[in-house]
Order: C-alpha cells, then structure tokens, then sequence
C-alpha cells in the first residue's frame, strides 16, 4: 500500500522516443494520494506513451517513476499490483462471459477463486451488470463493455486507477454512469489518473489536471487556477428589461474602463481587466428605466483554457478521437 | 503474490477458449489425420511399415498442434489487445510465457496419442520403449511450442502466424527425417536437418521403437534441450523489445 506522506505518482524528467519522433520529451509531474488527476491532449501528444510507461508497457528513455513509493525500474511488477489499468479499448476476453472475465482478471493478481468470485458478484452488482453476468464479453453494448473493462480495473481494490479514455464512443445515458462510479471510486479513496478528450468531462471530475502538447507538459495545476490564470478578463452578464444596445453606451461613457456589449436583446455583457463592480453598473441601469433581473459572473470554460494554453481547437480533438474509436458520443 | 494462481487460470481459460477454434482444429488435429492416414495407406509396405512410419507421423501431429495453438493463444491476443491486460499483471514474464504456451504443449501431446492410438490398433506396439517415447513426445511439444511462440511473437496478425510457421514446418516434414531418411538426402541439405529439432525428436521415437536411429540417444535429449531453452529464451527476448519497448 502506499506509504503515508508519498505521492500516489510521481514522475520526473520522463522521455521517450520511437525513431525520429520525440514522443515524450522531459514529463515532470506528481499526483497525491487520493487525487482525481486530468490528463489531455490532442492525438499524438504522448498521452499513451506516458500511460504505457507510467504502466510498464513501455520502457522510458529517460526519467523516474515511483508508483506509491516504488521505483518502476527497479520494481516493476510490485508497482504493477498497486495500479488498475484501463486501457481506452475494452480488450476482454470476447468468448468469456462477464463473470468469468471479472474472475480471471481477479486470478492475474494472485486473489483465490473464492474471493475474486466474490468481489466479481460484488462489482457486476454496483455496475449494474447482474442480468449481463452470464452472458459472453462478445455480445455486450460498448457501454456495457466499458463498465465491464472499468470493473476489471478494479477487481484487485487497486489504490491507484489509470483511465484511458473512459466514456469515448459510448452513448450519454453509459458515459455519465461511468463518470459517476469514477466519482464514487475516487471518493472512496483510489487516486484515478484520467486521460480524456472530453474537457468538461475532466472539468466535472477532476481536482487537477496536466495538458500535454508534443510530449512536453505546458501547465499543470488545478482546475480553479488553469481557468484565473488563462481568463485574464474579468465578465458579467446582465438581463434587462429593455434598451440593452442604448444602456450599453451609456455604460461605456460613465465607466471608460469597461467594454460592453449586447450579444442579444435584453443581454448585455460587459467585461473588465479589474474586477466588475456590480452595485454601480445596476444603479445606472435603473436610473435609464431598465429593470435588471440578472447579475451573473461569467467564468471561462475549461475548453477555452484548454484552447488559449494549447491553441488546439478541443472540437477537432474530441471529433479525431471518436472517430479513431469509431464512436458516437 | 501468488504467481501459480494465474498461471493455472491463464492455462485453463487457453485450454476452453481456444483448443476447438477453427485454425487448431485444422491445422492442429485435421492436417497431421490426413497425413497419418495418406501415409498408412500409401506406404505400400501393409502394417508392417506402421512402426517405421509411426516417429515420424507422431512429431508431425506434435509440431502443427502446439505450433498452430500458439498462433491463436498468443497473436490473436496480442492483436486484440487483451494480451496487454496480462502484461500488465503482476506476473514475471517467465511465468506469464510459460503458461501460455503450457497449453499448447499439453495439446501437442495430447496430439501425439492420436497416430499412436491408431497405430496400436494396427500392429503390436508391446516392445516399444514407453518411457523414451513419452520423454520424446514432450521434448517435441515443448520445443515446437517454443518455435511456435518465437514465430508468434515475431508477427502482428493470426494469418501472418500461420503463414510463417509452414514456413518452418513444411521443410522441415522432409528435412527432418520424419519420411525420409536423412542420410537419402542431398548432401548440402544435411547440415539444414541438424539445426532443426523435430530432426532430434523424430530420432527419439524411432530408437523407443527399436528402429535404426542416427544420433546417439543422450545427444538427441540434449541437442532438443538445447533447442527449448534457446527458443523460449529469444522468445522472452523479442517479448521485451517489441511489447515491452
């Protein structure tokens, strides 16, 4: 298990490169004990590679990785128990039915057939997969395939959790029960290292999140700081009753150090370097004979950090990817 | 961490799942009954000849069941990704190889007893040397096992697999003296049959069964030794610099 005061990962100066392809060049990060950690990247960033690294699929060219205290060079396969891995295809056993696939993950990992059966009953219960438990990995929907690779992951009660894609290509109904038990399975404890193409996917899960761009890290820190320090601008929506172009106009001419604008009838949005101060933007509004019925702050999303920070339109990400998956999510 | 549990339950999930799969039961079980049958009836020589032809029938069966088996266990996994999920066990990777090619061993002997059993319905096989001829049959699954796993290790696709081992096995049907007596051969071929290991095997189970054989028996079980460690050595080596790179 892993040990008190160390991170769950802890990765530094890590490097890969296949040929002429610097895959992954000089990845430092680390991940606390208990994190739910966000990964992203466009295709060919080096997600996978650092995955297939951090996992022991693939031997850095360069660079340390502890897993919970453990050096993975020296002590590869005592990392290896401490990870649950899910890998972005749901790469069961096809001719094995869900309950035999759950119980023959549990069998790699050294548990006796009583208590893998066991916690094999136990996960197809809590995933929902009971009536599906005798039925062959081959006849599954991809979101029941999802949910039964997820379930192998975790098998063993892994302290740590490598997702690889979790919800691309599976339908929105699966996708947000996925999202869910990864929510319940981190509030229980596992430190979940998630790679996704869904950045409001990783904005609703996790705490802290790393964007990798042709193998570098560009910036890593948590979601509430990506967002204040890409934004810059500070903006409020207001909702009036009327005149939203005129009051505008007003609003600039009184406060010169706004910009404003009304995006629709009855919208105007105004945005600042420095904070918005509400109270006088509101009295002079209803001095004009508007009535305001809304003050709302306005925070930048995620997908426009992601693209401010990369310059990488998130759409054309997310659209590669599922098409890579063949998806339709 | 308990290896042997995983060991014993990857071989038993390859034993259900693929022993009855299409390229086994071709390759492995229909391809050397064909054999064994167009020999026994073409042989010309009656029953009598069943004892000489008998090795090497028998190496036959041995060598395209455990080859075929391993294209299957090992290819067909790796290509659809869930031999990655058992490379990401905790498992050493001696271990992990050795189960999955444990199966195709025991159906490679397993294979052996088929001519065998329908030899003996042919003529009498009381003198024959048992022991000699189980530690031959083994000695020949193991290593075409591990000539298996070299090939299937070495390839991306199942058909690629397949393809490449005729490649080996073909040749060796005549090189090896399975039919033919090496010493018919030309004499550039010969040196071909002695870096072959059915070559050995074949020879093992012609002295079980009192026949004339070429090398001297404690050479045979050595040079097949030999062969196995090789094999499974370079198997792990190419393991760990394509899968594990």
């Amino acid at each position: 298990m892993t040990a008190e005061g160390e991170s769950a990962i802890d990765v530094h100066g890590l490097a890969k490169r296949f040929g002429d392809v610097q895959a992954v060049a000089g990845v430092d990060f680390q991940v606390s004990k208990g994190e739910l950690f966000g990964f992203l990247g466009p295709n060919g960033a080096g997600k996978t590679t650092t995955i297939n690294m951090l996992t022991g699929l693939a031997r850095p060219d360069a660079g340390t990785i502890r897993i919970a205290g453990i050096d993975c060079s020296k002590h590869p396969k005592a990392a290896q128990h401490l990870m649950g891995i899910v890998p972005d295809e749901s790469n069961l056993y096809p001719e094995l039915t869900g309950f035999a696939n759950l119980s023959f993950c549990g069998s790699l990992y050294g548990m006796s057939k009583h208590d893998r059966e066991a916690r094999a009953r136990e996960l197809l219960d809590r995933f929902g997969l009971n009536e599906a438990a005798n039925r062959k990995f081959a006849g599954y929907s991809r979101g029941m395939k999802r949910k039964l690779t997820i379930a192998a992951g975790i098998i063993h009660s892994p302290p740590i959790l490598f997702l690889d894609e979790p919800t691309t290509g599976i339908d929105v109904a699966a996708a947000r029960q996925i999202r869910q038990l990864v929510a319940g399975l981190n509030a229980g404890g596992t430190t979940v290292f998630l790679t996704t193409h869904y950045i409001e996917e990783a904005e609703r899960l996790c705490r802290r999140i790393a964007f990798i761009v042709k193998g570098r890290i560009v910036r890593a820190d948590t979601v509430e700081n990506l967002m204040r320090q890409t934004g810059g601008q500070h903006a409020m929506d207001f909702t009036v009753s009327k005149d939203a172009v005129r009051l505008c106009a007003e609003i600039v001419a009184q406060f010169p150090g706004l910009q404003c604008r009304a995006p629709a009838d009855g919208s105007i949005r105004i945005e600042s370097s420095e904070p918005v101060r509400v109270g006088p933007l509101v009295r002079l509004m209803e001095d004009r004979g508007a009535e305001v019925s809304e003050a709302r702050k306005i925070r930048p999303s995620l997908e426009e950090v992601f693209v401010a920070i990369t310059g990488i339109e998130a759409g054309t990400m997310r659209q590669e990817k599922e098409k890579k998956m063949g998806g339709n999510a | 961490m308990k290896a042997w549990i995983a060991f014993w339950s990857i071989l038993l999930k390859d034993m259900r799942a693929y022993y009855l799969k299409p390229p086994n039961v071709s390759w492995g079980l229909i391809f050397p009954l064909a054999w064994t049958g167009m020999f026994f009836v073409k042989s010309g020589s009656g029953v009598e000849s069943v004892r000489d032809l008998l090795p090497g029938v028998v190496t036959l069966s041995v060598l395209f069941g455990a080859t075929s088996l391993l294209a299957v266990t090992v290819t067909f996994e790796k290509k659809g990704r869930s031999f990655d999920r058992l490379l990401l066990a905790p498992i050493p990777l001696d271990v992990l190889m050795l189960a999955k090619t444990m199966g195709a061993i025991l159906f490679g002997v397993a294979n052996a007893f088929v001519p065998i059993l329908l030899g003996a319905m042919l003529t009498d096989l009381s003198s024959v040397n048992w022991f000699t001829l189980v530690s031959g049959v083994v000695l020949i699954a193991v290593s075409s096992t591990f000539l298996g796993l070299f090939i299937a290790v070495s390839v991306s696709e199942v058909f690629e697999a397949q393809t490449f081992s005729n490649f080996f096995r073909f040749p060796m049907i005549f090189l090896c003296g399975l039919f033919f007596p090496i010493e018919r051969l030309p004499q550039f071929l010969r040196p071909l049959s002695y870096i072959l290991p059915p070559t050995y095997g074949t020879d093992i189970l012609r002295a079980s069964m009192s026949r004339p054989s070429s090398l001297p028996l404690a050479l045979n079980f050595l040079a097949l030794g030999l062969f196995c460690v090789a094999l499974f050595g370079g198997s792990l080596l190419n393991v760990r610099r394509r899968w594990i790179a």
